[in-house]
């Protein structure tokens, strides 16, 4: 990407989401910067994790615009209305974004390295020989280079997180999104996956969105951070300023309870 | 006692034909069944109206009639006007049985699909695998050993429904039964040997289905591999995996 597009990667605009009678994000606006690495921080039920779920697709906004690198994504404003964009178009807009769940969620009907060659081989349509190299070179970067034909079932949760990445990074994606990706770890096995993490973070220009408990980690690797309550945006600092001297009363209660 | 074991002696042509028209009934009847399946199970769970309803009706339809009923149907109705539809027996017993447990199946295939975890669709969208590539290579494959012991069960019932076949001139191993019944007069005889034809047949067909079963499952991950479990009992349903 040239240094000089500052069209955001991700841009947000009066985007509501609501589950029955149950609002979850209202009239949200923001954007995040290509390369840019954003924690969102806040209480269980305040959006951030729906946000993640927007960006894939996996749910769908009630109201306002979704842009991913200035283009329009699930919905687009037509003749003065918002009208859905076809699959067809969403389907290359999402192709460009990855996500990493906290149950891994890998396909058990495959190997690790069917897991990982899967959609560039059938979505992007690589070679099988480029994407087997390719998931080679990533699971080496996972430190699971030796997992290539293991099955899926017979690795330790962190492995299959580790996979799980992999694989998300396979699709070369210009956004990685990553939703509480250590949750379901046991804790001795959750210094490994931060650490793939920070190497990512610290070896690509992937743009990330990371909901994540660990705070430790969020203050390494990002360089914004939301603090959401309500569906809103209560707070926005720099993870230096936002740990040490939150200033919104919200915030504060929230880092006492969670650091 | 040996009078009648030597009429059965004398009928082994006789039965040899009766299993293979059992056979064909229950291979074809399950091959239809098996694709009616599929067609109204994923049917059914369509977004578009258009393919949903008509599913569901058709399924509620066939499940909802007599196994009986639909082959007279086929036999003796289809042939009148405004019809005119003459199907071979085979045929109408192949038809009637792949409607019927095709009908009950197609909501083992819609059950077992919608089984799968959501964690494994969203997983395919993420990655943007698209509808049919997502449901062929991630959600049916492991939908599929969900579905094993439920196609077990409506296998066996529909080898056992096959026997309707006797009524409209087939002569499978029911009808057998009845020539082994006119031949030795000994009506304990006939059908007691034909309770036991009836289990060994559904019996051989069950040891097939479980060694179906272990395979599939065991490609996903779960239980032993097919060699491991050569064996007589059903297949384990709880997974192996090693987690740590």
């Amino acid at each position: 990407m040239p240094d000089n597009d500052t069209t955001p990667a991700i841009e947000f605009q009066g985007v509501g989401k609501r589950f029955g009678d149950n609002v979850v994000l209202d009239g949200l606006n923001f954007t995040v910067a290509k390369g840019d690495r954003v924690t969102l921080i806040g209480p269980s039920g305040s959006g951030k994790t729906t946000i993640l779920r927007l960006l894939m697709t996996l749910e769908e906004a009630n109201d306002g615009l979704i842009l991913v690198d200035g283009q329009p994504y699930t919905h687009e404003i037509r003749g003065g209305k918002r009208v859905a964009i076809s699959e067809k178009r969403r389907s290359l807009v999402r192709r460009r974004v990855g996500m990493v769940f906290q149950q891994f969620n890998l396909f058990p009907n495959m190997s690790v390295l069917e897991n990982i060659i899967e959609a560039p081989i059938h979505v992007l349509g690589i070679p099988k020989a480029q994407a087997v190299a390719r998931a080679e070179d990533l699971l080496e970067k996972v430190g699971l280079a030796d997992k290539r034909d293991a099955r899926c079932t017979q690795l330790s949760g962190g492995q299959q997180q580790r996979v799980a990445i992999a694989r998300a990074l396979a699709m070369e994606p210009e956004i990685l999104l990553l939703d509480e990706v250590t949750s379901a770890l046991d804790p001795e096995l959750v210094a490994d996956v931060l650490g793939v993490l920070r190497n990512i973070a610290e070896t690509t220009d992937i743009t990330m969105l990371i909901v994540t408990h660990e705070m430790q980690f969020a203050r390494e690797v990002s360089n914004r951070v939301l603090m959401f309550d309500g569906g809103k945006i209560i707070e926005e600092a720099h993870p230096e300023a936002i740990f040490t001297s939150p200033e919104h009363e919200r915030t504060q209660e929230f880092l006492r309870a969670v650091l | 006692m040996s009078d009648n074991v030597q009429k059965l002696v004398d009928l082994l042509p006789q039965l040899g034909e009766g299993i293979l028209v059992t056979l064909q009934l229950t291979i074809a009847g399950a091959v239809l069944a098996l694709i009616i399946a599929f067609i109204l199970g994923l049917g059914s769970r369509a977004r578009t109206r258009w393919a949903r309803v008509p599913s569901r009706v058709v399924v509620e339809f066939f499940r909802g009639t007599s196994l009986v009923v639909q082959i007279f149907w086929l036999y003796y109705v289809l042939p009148l006007p405004p019809f005119y539809v003459e199907l071979d027996p085979l045929a109408c017993g192949i038809i009637a049985l792949g409607l019927n447990y095709g009908a009950y199946a197609a909501e083992v295939v819609r059950g077992s699909i919608n089984s799968v975890p959501t964690g494994q669709w969203e997983a395919a969208t993420a990655l943007d695998l698209g509808g049919v590539h997502r449901l062929r290579r991630v959600i049916l494959p492991q939908a599929w050993p969900l579905m094993m012991p439920m196609f077990t069960n409506l296998l066996i019932q529909l080898v056992k429904g096959s026997a309707l076949a006797a009524y409209i001139t087939l002569h499978d191993i029911n009808f057998f039964i009845g020539e082994l019944r006119k031949g030795t007069t000994d009506t304990v005889f006939a059908y007691t040997v034909g309770l036991l034809l009836y289990f060994v047949f559904a019996y051989a067909l069950t040891l097939l289905m479980n060694a179906l079963e272990a395979r599939a499952k065991h490609k996903v991950g779960q239980g032993p591999s097919l060699r491991e479990v050569l064996r007589l009992t059903p297949a384990r349903t709880a997974g192996t995996e090693v987690r740590s």
